[in-house]
């Protein structure tokens, strides 16, 4: 059994988390403006990177969505941090 | 020579102290140039390989092969086949599968021991039991066998199923597909290779896909680990790879890989014979021919492409077997594995071309691939040599996601992927 890193909780069980979505993905603006082509591309496509990633990731227990990176083959987790504390 | 298998030849063969069998394929270096190539030497990847040749007489063709062939998830998976689903549309590719299976056995020249012993799906309560006929009607309208099966139908399948007064998943009923099976996945892949290596096509194994050929805006070729491969057409059907290699053609797919996991116990004597699946556990199993009990669940819930499965899930099959079929407490597990498979939001596969011309994809196939084959192999062989969609794959486009008319099976048949 592996442990995540909550920001705010420390290390907890893997199976308090969920997996949300690849990190560095923005809603594209103005709504109204944007076509099914680019509406597409930021609901579906993925990077989905084999080998070091960034990903947003819920824990299920605090309700807090954060930032984690990872490795998608060695499953190592580097660090996670809260959103907007990052960049 | 003993091209062709029969009794015949292994009587001859017995005599001569079996010196006369000749490889199954050969191993041949790979041409500077073909008509086309098909990346990966999965199941996927030989059948398109052999519909080229045997249906569009495509025979200057290679399949790229990054280790050995069916050494990815064509040798990771649980084997089962089976078209229960809910819209035409997969009923249509999942069924069309099917009845090449029903055939391939002997159209391979090669025993693929390919079973039809059914798959039950087991229904927990009067309201699943209304989802359960919803399913069998929609089958039937699709032209697809299932039945409605009461509960003493459902125990007269699997006798040593939990019938219990405290079991946790009570069977209320349940949905019978006759037709389904399994065959040896293994089996799958050597035949369709055997086979097409017959109709010449070269089969490179060691061999990985480094980058691609671009030329005009066009894909032209394959850059590999042996050098530059020019193609008039490429085919992707890499499975849990397909994002690795879409990254390096200059795209996305809306694809997101996860390991799936198995699990397989210590032989016994035959008690199952039937595919049973719960609805209530999301655990499915049957009874290999050697008399190993064959164990799946759901995906693991982490993105990954470590091919193994993680704990979590492995406790969470592992307790609905033991909430299914009590009396396999005593089972010794032999070994666990897990496979890399492709999820797209729909849980349908994508079938087209991709956003490189030249290039076409067979992927997101989730944890279907090994039942949907040959239907996938004949469907991405129609696409090269036409260069257009057979009409069984066109609602399983690309262009899906832009237009929205998804194909969202998770919602449609409740599957796990």
């Amino acid at each position: 059994m592996q442990r995540f890193p909550c920001p705010f909780c420390g290390p907890r069980d893997e199976t308090e988390f969920h997996f949300a979505a690849e990190a560095g993905k923005t809603r594209p603006e103005p709504a109204g403006e944007v076509g099914a082509e680019r509406w597409a591309e930021y609901l579906h496509l993925k990077k989905n990177p084999k080998g070091p990633t960034r990903e947003i990731w819920v824990h299920t227990t605090c309700g807090e969505f954060f930032l984690m990176e990872r490795n998608t083959v060695t499953h190592e987790v580097v660090g996670s941090s809260a959103l907007g504390a990052e960049s | 020579m003993t091209r062709r298998y029969s009794a015949f030849n292994l009587f001859r063969e017995g005599l001569r102290g079996h010196t006369g069998w000749q490889p199954a394929w050969r191993s041949p270096d790979p041409k500077p140039a073909y008509d086309a190539v098909i990346i990966g030497g999965g199941g996927h990847g030989l059948a398109t390989a052999y519909y080229l040749a045997k249906n569009h007489g495509m025979r200057n063709v290679a399949v790229i092969e990054k280790g050995w062939l069916g050494g990815g998830n064509t040798g990771r998976n649980t084997t089962t086949i089976r078209s229960n689903y809910f819209y035409p549309e997969s009923v249509a590719l999942y069924d069309f599968a099917l009845k090449l299976y029903e055939g391939l056995g002997r159209e391979l020249n090669y025993n693929i021991m390919f079973s039809q012993r059914g798959v039950v799906t087991v229904a927990h309560s009067e309201a699943e039991m209304e989802i359960a006929a919803r399913i069998v009607n929609a089958m039937q309208i699709n032209g697809t066998d299932a039945e409605l099966l009461g509960p003493d139908a459902v125990f007269d399948k699997a006798p040593l199923l939990n019938r219990g007064p405290k079991a946790r998943y009570p069977v209320f009923g349940g949905v019978w597909q006759g037709r389904a099976g399994v065959a040896r996945h293994d089996a799958v892949a050597w035949g369709y290779a055997r086979a097409a290596d017959g109709f010449g096509v070269d089969i490179v194994q060691n061999c990985e896909v480094t980058g691609f050929i671009v030329e005009n805006g066009r894909c032209a070729g394959v850059e590999t680990s042996r050098g530059s491969i020019r193609a008039g057409a490429v085919g992707l059907a890499v499975a849990g790879h397909s994002g690795v290699l879409a990254a390096k053609a200059g795209f996305a797919l809306p694809i997101q890989s996860y390991s799936l996991q198995a699990m397989v116990s210590e032989p016994v004597k035959p008690c199952l014979d039937t595919v049973v699946l719960y609805l209530g556990t999301g655990t499915y199993l049957f009874q290999s021919d050697k008399g190993e009990i064959v164990v799946g669940g759901g995906l693991d819930r982490v993105p990954s492409y470590a091919q193994r499965g993680n704990p979590p899930m492995q406790r969470t099959v592992l307790s609905g077997m033991l909430e299914m079929f009590p009396s396999f407490g005593q089972l010794k597990m032999l070994r666990q594995w897990a496979g890399n498979v492709d999820v797209v939001p729909d849980s349908s596969p994508i079938i087209g071309p991709s956003p490189l011309p030249g290039l076409f994809l067979n992927c997101g196939w989730g944890t279907g691939g090994f039942k949907s084959i040959p239907a996938g192999g004949w469907l991405m062989a129609h696409l090269i040599a036409t260069g257009s969609h057979h009409e069984i794959s066109r609602p399983f486009d690309l262009d899906r996601f832009a237009t929205g008319r998804l194909v969202d099976e998770a919602a449609g048949s409740g599957i796990a992927h």
